[in-house]
């Protein structure tokens, strides 16, 4: 009883590891890439459509290569950047460039949704762009970004599953060596357990703190 | 004027806002307003037109427009949707560039600005928007702050603006609210102080009470008044509502097409509209005969004795109906039977039905003979006397 304790609070550790930092380096970086994919295109506050339509391809790449074959695929890249390909922070590396374009998207479909009357009010108070960009766009869409960023988390949790393959553990793993190769259902069953407990925490918290900051 | 404004105007402490200044004095005697038509020239529009280029080809928006808008002025817009109301009044802020002509704000060619002018002169020009256009994750204080907050303005002065503001749009004890929780009235007011905020000497209104019930949208036009009044902005604004105009407007221009159809003061183009745009537009403001009177008229006498319908119209142009002469000149039994004055800027705008009986004349000389007393006279028809 207790090995399985520990082996399930080690699987929680990396997993939290792995899916917190990921999704850390998704919220940092798909931000400003969802700012741009928004204000970069015609008519934009930045427009720049040549640029724009450049970087929204790379984006789709990235959302439709599946996320083992990316992890598979970037295996140099990572390499490079930690200095291994194997292990929990071996798979931080696949796990954000698959978190920040899919979170870039979802925080760009709110970011759109904010009132065109809203920019235009700004720039007619005399706002600069910045200005618009902060207090009107991020502010305004913030409930809505909230919301991406929770869908983001839950869905690393998920993909986080998969990074086994490159033996980052993780609670995806445990259950797949246990539960599916040996057969053991009692680890299967508590790692489902312990996931849905999670899933529900963070879907959970992501909805009180969208409702909580939704004046509308 | 409500009480916190009196408020605002009048103590001393205040003059520290810079909107009270100078205007105090000039409005301690709240007597006649001077005709802001004499007034220097504020806004002046040269040859101005507006094409927007699409992806479906050019879309000409507005045409040769040439107008002058003096200081103090509230100049009223109207026109059908799309005539090109909205284009016109974005020239004032540059939220729309003009492609032809030129606009001179001040004798200052706006189109020559570089960024930071531009944003200075957006500071001095307000504007209020249909759909108030409000943030809502911010609070009313955060909302109405925010012009100064990104112009660098410290916490401290932001704070008293704020405050004073809150006071002269009547929504003090509101401040921590969001924008949500408020009525549309108020998310107005909100709007207003938001764009009143740098002391801005124009204020654009883009159909800024369509939104709001017939009460609320006479609060907000009383509101503007004391706005154009006490702090002698200049008011450029858009509205389909004519009583809007006619209730608040001194000068008017009627688009049609993007173009420049009539223009004046209120009273004149009211009192005697000439283009058929106008017409229109205006039809909602006039009475129609009243159904039971239209179902007897006939347009020819049916018996000699026959009462005459005539109409008597009122431009305002002369003196207000003199009723011992109108019943003179038409010499019988004269019975007042529907119409209504109305008084525009001073002057008895409106149109009298009247039935006429018992007199000696037909209805074309009836006319001829009234023409003296009433701007425009015409038959309606006959009604028989019961
Ligand atoms: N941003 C724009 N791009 C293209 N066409 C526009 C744009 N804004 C307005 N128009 C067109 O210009 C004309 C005038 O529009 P607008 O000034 O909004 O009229 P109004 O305010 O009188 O209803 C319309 O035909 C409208 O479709
Ligand atoms: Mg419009």
């Amino acid at each position: 009883m207790s090995l399985l304790f520990e082996r399930l609070w080690q699987g929680l550790l990396d997993t939290l590891l792995m899916v917190g930092l990921s999704s850390g380096i998704a919220l940092l970086a798909g931000i400003p890439l969802a700012v741009f994919l928004v204000t970069s295109g015609r008519g934009g506050l930045f427009a720049a459509p040549r640029l724009n339509q450049l970087v929204g391809s790379v984006v789709n790449v990235f959302r439709s290569i599946p996320f083992l074959i990316l992890m598979v695929a970037l295996i140099p890249f990572t390499r490079l950047i930690v200095g291994t390909s194997y292990g929990v922070w071996a798979a931080v590396v696949p796990l954000s460039i698959a978190a920040t374009p899919f979170f870039a998207r979802i925080a760009e479909v709110s970011l759109r949704e904010v009132d065109q009357g809203l920019i235009e009010a700004a720039q007619a108070m005399g706002c600069q762009r910045r200005h618009i960009i902060w207090h009107v766009l991020l502010q305004e869409a913030l409930p809505g970004i909230i919301g991406g960023f929770t869908i983001t988390v839950v869905s690393m949790i998920n993909a986080s599953a998969m990074a086994g393959a490159i033996g980052a553990g993780g609670l995806g793993d445990l259950a797949y060596r246990y539960g599916y190769q040996r057969f053991d259902t009692e680890v299967m069953l508590a790692v489902i357990v312990v996931l849905i407990a999670l899933v529900t925490l963070v879907q959970f918290s992501g909805d009180w703190l969208a409702k909580r900051l939704n004046h509308r | 004027m409500s009480k916190a404004a009196a408020q605002i105007f009048k103590d001393e402490p205040l003059a520290s806002t810079p909107f009270a200044l100078g205007h105090a004095e000039a409005n301690t005697c709240t007597t006649q307003r001077p005709d802001p038509a004499l007034a220097r020239i504020h806004l002046q529009f040269e040859g101005l037109g507006k094409t927007y280029r699409t992806e479906q080809g050019p879309v000409h928006a507005l045409h040769d427009i040439n107008l002058d808008i003096r200081h103090g002025e509230i100049f009223g817009i109207i026109g059908h949707s799309g005539a090109g109301k909205s284009s016109l009044l974005r020239t004032i802020n540059r939220l729309e560039q003009a492609t032809e002509g030129q606009l001179l704000i001040e004798g200052q060619n706006i189109a020559e600005l570089d960024e930071q002018q531009l944003v200075k002169l957006r500071r001095r020009t307000g504007m209020i928007f249909q759909h108030f256009n409000l943030l809502s994750a911010k609070t009313v204080r955060e909302n109405i702050e925010l012009p100064l907050k990104v112009a660098g303005i410290p916490r401290g002065v932001r704070r008293r603006k704020v405050d004073a503001l809150l006071a002269l749009v009547g929504l003090y004890g509101k401040s921590e609210t969001y924008p949500a929780q408020l009525s549309g009235g108020q998310k107005q007011r909100v709007g207003i102080a938001r764009a009143l905020v740098h002391d801005p000497e124009i204020l654009l209104c883009d159909e800024a009470t369509s939104a709001l019930d017939p009460e609320t949208t006479q609060s907000i036009l009383r509101l503007l008044q004391e706005i154009n009044q006490h702090l002698g902005l200049t008011i450029v604004l858009i509205t389909h509502e004519m009583s809007v105009i006619r209730d608040i407007c001194d000068r008017v221009v009627v688009l049609d097409k993007g173009r420049i159809v009539e223009q004046g003061h209120v009273w004149e183009v009211f009192g005697r509209p000439k283009h058929n745009t106008t017409q229109t537009l205006l039809a909602p403001l006039q009475h129609n005969l009243p159904a039971d009177l239209a179902k007897r008229l006939t347009p020819q006498a049916t018996w000699p004795d026959d009462a005459k319908v005539l109409a008597l119209y009122f431009s305002g142009q002369q003196r207000e109906p003199d009723l011992a002469a109108l019943s003179n000149s038409l010499n019988g039994r004269v019975r007042l039977l529907d119409g209504g004055i109305e008084r525009i800027q001073g002057h008895a705008v409106g149109r009298l039905v009247v039935a006429v009986e018992a007199s000696p004349f037909t209805a074309s000389e009836l006319v001829q003979r009234v023409q003296a007393w009433v701007d425009r006279a015409e038959v309606l028809g006959y009604v028989a006397v019961v």
